[in-house]
């Protein structure tokens, strides 16, 4: 099991209302370690159960999710140890709104990896500064606009040194203006070879920097292949009527 | 008017004080009454406290954890799902019944055999307010957007934790002032005390009536009591409040 693969899915269904809404209906997939898959698709197709279903934030109806191989749906697994591994972005940041930047981002390390104060706030600081924010270290979420909070919730996910990361249309809630700003702090964690699984409707993104592109419609994956394969010859009529309409 | 008058006026009031607070030293009984009020809304206070937070807890938790739980099954689901039940049912027979009534059940029934009547007003009035602070407790925690929950588990933050680090600041924070405030509807609400024979403030008033003939000063004397015991407390909150916020920003 020791392969390349960080995340395999496996039949995954997330039924509500006694499987009146299927909201996945059977999905496989399997991510590598260092690749980047952007899911696309249109609304209600199941794109953020899928991601939330990663990190088990929606439990699953049916089916299996390995995390470095380990079964994480395992009624027996602890799944807050694995939850440290993978971080998570929102659509609408969730910054801690009783702490400031500072101990947003060290308060996980601190507690849960043991680091000392010292250490965290050094690497938190780091990463405040590669994001261009050092200096609101001290100020607390609401005074942040809303691309340097979504850009303080990456760093805060980073801070746990993560092995993958989920972003759930991470930019959706931004105005225009700061769109770009979140989008270049995704693209450098890219380039770095993070691992990352995106739902985004930002489909200059996706064909940029996705190593693969997922298209899911009604709880399905629907077409799967590279951005160009998406993009450029969409095969199934569902994708072509998808992309017709966001494009 | 004459000077006559006005000394007969000022004699006259004289005399009605000296009536209502001096003889028998009458003056002491609400000075005791006075104590009694507010050690039976001091202790109320902080069983109510300590009890609704407790119902607070096991609510909320049912509730943000009850699909988890339900898949696991096991102990976890039916242990919890059953205290639920009772602390519900608690709250809504509580919240139902008349502080009086419930004062009468204490004093008459649950606790006959007590001879310190201030306990019997503690428990009566500390496990009415419970069922207050629980559901502006609860209210509070349920307020505090989902968001902020899962952004605190998707870290890897246990529940006890996330709710320690995240939650319940947030929620004592935006409900501070509805408990404080529920502090100040205890303080005048153990005024019915008096019911089962308890000689708090208000009884001490009602019996200086009874013995000076006199209803006007007596009451006028506990009124103002309350009152500026009620102006105090809410300055005193008020700068708590305060400090509190300016602690978060
Ligand atoms: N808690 C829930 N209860 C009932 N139905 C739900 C729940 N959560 C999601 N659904 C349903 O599941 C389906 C998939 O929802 P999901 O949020 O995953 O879609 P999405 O692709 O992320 O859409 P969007 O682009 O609008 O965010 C939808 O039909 C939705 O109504
Ligand atoms: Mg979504």
């Amino acid at each position: 099991m020791n392969d390349n693969k960080i995340i395999r899915v496996t039949g995954l269904k997330k039924h509500y209302f006694g499987g009146k809404v299927k909201a996945l209906d059977g999905i496989d997939l399997d991510i590598e370690r260092g690749e980047v898959v952007v899911i696309i698709g249109p609304s209600g197709s199941g794109k953020s159960t899928l991601l939330r279903s990663l990190n088990l934030l929606e439990l699953p109806t049916a089916g299996q999710i390995f995390f470095n191989g380990t079964d994480i749906t395992d009624k027996k697994v602890n799944i807050n140890s694995h939850r440290q591994k993978m971080g998570m972005v929102f659509q609408h940041f969730n910054l801690f709104n009783n702490m400031n930047i500072l101990k947003n981002m060290t308060i996980a390390p601190v507690q849960l990896l043991k680091r000392t104060k010292a250490e965290a706030e050094e690497k938190a600081l780091q990463l405040l500064k590669k994001v261009g924010l050092e200096d609101r270290a001290n100020a607390y979420p609401s005074q942040l606009s809303g691309g340097q909070k979504q850009r303080v919730a990456i760093v805060r996910a980073l801070c746990m040194e993560p092995q993958v990361m989920l972003f759930d249309e991470p930019t959706s809630a931004l105005d225009p203006e700061m769109v770009g700003e979140v989008l270049d702090v995704m693209k450098s964690l890219a380039r770095d070879g993070m691992t990352m699984a995106v739902v985004t409707h930002e489909m200059g993104f996706a064909r940029e920097v996705a190593d693969r592109v997922i298209f899911m419609d009604e709880g399905r994956i629907i077409e799967t292949g590279t951005p160009e394969e998406i993009f450029t010859t969409p095969q199934s009529p569902r994708l072509q009527d998808f992309l017709s309409k966001v494009l | 008017m004459d000077s006559l008058d006005i000394v007969l006026i000022f004699q006259d009031l004289k005399d009605t004080f000296y009536r209502c607070f001096i003889v028998e030293d009458r003056w002491k009984w609400l000075v005791e009454g006075f104590g009694k009020s507010l050690v039976i809304t001091f202790f109320a206070v902080l069983i109510g406290l300590v009890c609704g937070v407790l119902l607070a807890a096991i609510r909320s938790s049912y509730d943000k954890n009850e699909e988890s739980l339900r898949m696991k099954g096991g102990f976890g689901f039916w242990g919890l799902r059953f205290l639920n039940t009772v602390s519900k049912v608690y709250i809504t027979v509580i919240r139902g019944v008349p502080v009086v009534v419930q004062l009468m059940i204490w004093y008459f029934v649950i606790l006959v055999s007590q001879k310190n009547d201030v306990i019997i007003a503690v428990f009566a009035f500390g496990f009415n307010s419970a069922a207050y602070v629980a559901e502006i407790f609860r209210g509070g925690i349920m307020a505090v957007d989902n968001g902020q929950f899962e952004a605190g588990r998707s870290l890897g933050f246990n529940y006890i934790r996330t709710m320690k680090n995240i939650i319940i600041p947030q929620a004592v924070k935006s409900t501070l002032p509805t408990l404080l405030n529920e502090v100040i509807a205890l303080l005048k609400e153990t005024s019915v005390a008096g019911y089962v024979g308890i000689m708090d403030l208000t009884k001490a008033g009602e019996l200086i009536v009874g013995r000076s003939f006199e209803s006007f000063m007596p009451l006028i004397a506990v009124a103002i009591i309350y009152l500026i015991t009620v102006i105090v407390l809410t300055k005193v909150f008020t700068a708590i409040e305060r400090r509190l916020r300016r602690n978060e920003r």
